[in-house]
């Protein structure tokens, strides 16, 4: 399981972005992205921008949830009041994937155990109440220390975020919840 | 922006120099809440508000210029206390506002509160129907004009146009773009009461009329 996360400034110009992967399960927080995946996912996650657009007027929660997906990219999203965007790109690994379509699928003809423990983890259904909490909570942290940068007085709106303690902070959440 | 590649997290410790603080504290490390009771002085800031009135006021021809910069200089505090005060919202009532009605209730309500210790007076929408992107929250009773006596060739002058930059921040912010202007009522025939009675008109963009109908009709 592997996550991309970046947050997204009100003129759709990257503020910050940090690759990570799943630390439950006994992973050690590595992404497994293939090489050529890394500038995939930027684009993968620029091009939910418009669903964001279009989800935003109708909820106004922060937290949407899944907004999109790219054969087995799923993007969460978040979005501060500022109309800044929190984005979190997950990618099932591949068998925990399959796992999660197989249960999908006879979900509704008969409710068989899980086959495999695999499928109940944080992350390995990307729609399950489980693993929504989860980047909930992810994306609760990670808001509370945006606000703390944005009170920065030297920071201006739309600008990076180049903090490593803000980094370390992702990071932290990362491991925590994901 | 350039590809950070997973854990390269950058340990603090071990760095030196002005961008770290010695004792190790950052804005990361202090609470975002604080106590109810947390109220700072009035005199400290009618003092540098005056001074802040004063800075704007060598560098401008006209009263138009001055109120202009005063609402430049409150502008970036509202874009950020937009998000510092629904932070502080209990996690239930933490939404984003999606129409007028619930922003303008947010700026009356939570940003008056914060600011000064009690809600805007008045909440009014324009009566005529040419302006219908009009709406006016009353202060009868400015915290930021308490020590400002305003000299009569400057009448027009009203110094909560920093108030009112606050006010056009919050709206910015929340992607509803408006114009925000303070206006003196005090002293005709209603504001008698209130001398010091102040009217914020927010000037809302066509397009976010626009949206907001159509939002009423999904």
């Amino acid at each position: 399981m592997s996550y991309y996360f970046a947050i997204i400034g009100t003129q759709d110009n990257p503020l910050f972005e940090y690759e990570f992967g799943t630390s439950k399960q006994g992973g050690d927080g590595q992404a497994r992205f293939p090489d050529d995946a890394h500038h995939l996912n930027q684009f993968v996650l620029h091009s939910s921008l418009d669903i964001v657009e279009e989800v935003q007027w109708t909820n106004g929660q922060l937290y949407l949830k899944v907004i999109d997906k790219f054969f087995t990219n799923y993007i969460s999203c978040f979005m501060t009041a500022g109309n800044v965007k929190f984005l979190l790109l997950h990618q099932p690994t591949a068998t925990a994937a399959a796992a999660a379509a197989a249960t999908a699928g006879v979900s509704g003809v008969t409710p068989v155990a899980n086959p495999s423990r695999n499928s109940t983890a944080v992350g390995a259904n990307p729609t399950s109440p489980q693993t929504e909490e989860a980047i909930k909570n992810f994306f609760g942290e990670v808001y509370e220390n945006y606000v703390k940068a944005i009170m920065s007085p030297f920071y201006k709106v739309n600008m990076g975020i180049r903090s490593p303690v803000f980094r370390q902070r992702v990071a932290a959440a990362g491991r925590k919840y994901l | 922006m350039s590809h950070l590649g997973p854990g390269k997290a950058v340990s603090s410790k071990e760095q030196t120099g002005l961008r770290y603080p010695s004792n190790g504290k950052t804005i990361y490390h202090r609470p975002l809440n604080r106590t109810k009771t947390a109220e700072l002085s009035q005199s400290s800031f009618a003092y540098l508000f005056s001074e802040m009135v004063t800075y704007a006021q060598r560098r401008v021809t006209g009263i138009q210029e001055l109120e202009k910069r005063l609402n430049l200089q409150g502008h970036p505090i509202g874009l950020k206390l937009l998000d510092l005060l629904l932070t502080r919202e209990p996690p239930r009532s933490q939404t984003r506002p999606l129409t007028i009605i619930a922003l303008l209730h947010f700026i009356k309500i939570n940003l008056w509160t914060h600011l000064f210790g009690r809600q805007a007076d008045r909440l009014e929408k324009s009566s005529n129907p040419d302006t219908p992107d009009e709406y006016m929250i009353i202060d009868n009773e400015p915290l930021v004009n308490a020590y400002i006596s305003v000299p009569r060739e400057m009448s027009q002058l009203n110094c909560a146009a920093f108030v009112a930059g606050m006010i056009e921040g919050v709206c910015d912010g929340a992607m509803f773009p408006a114009r925000v202007t303070a206006h003196s009522v005090g002293g005709k025939e209603e504001g008698e009461m209130w001398p010091g009675k102040t009217v914020f008109l927010v000037k809302f963009q066509p397009e976010v009329l626009e949206r907001e109908a159509l939002i009423g009709k999904g």
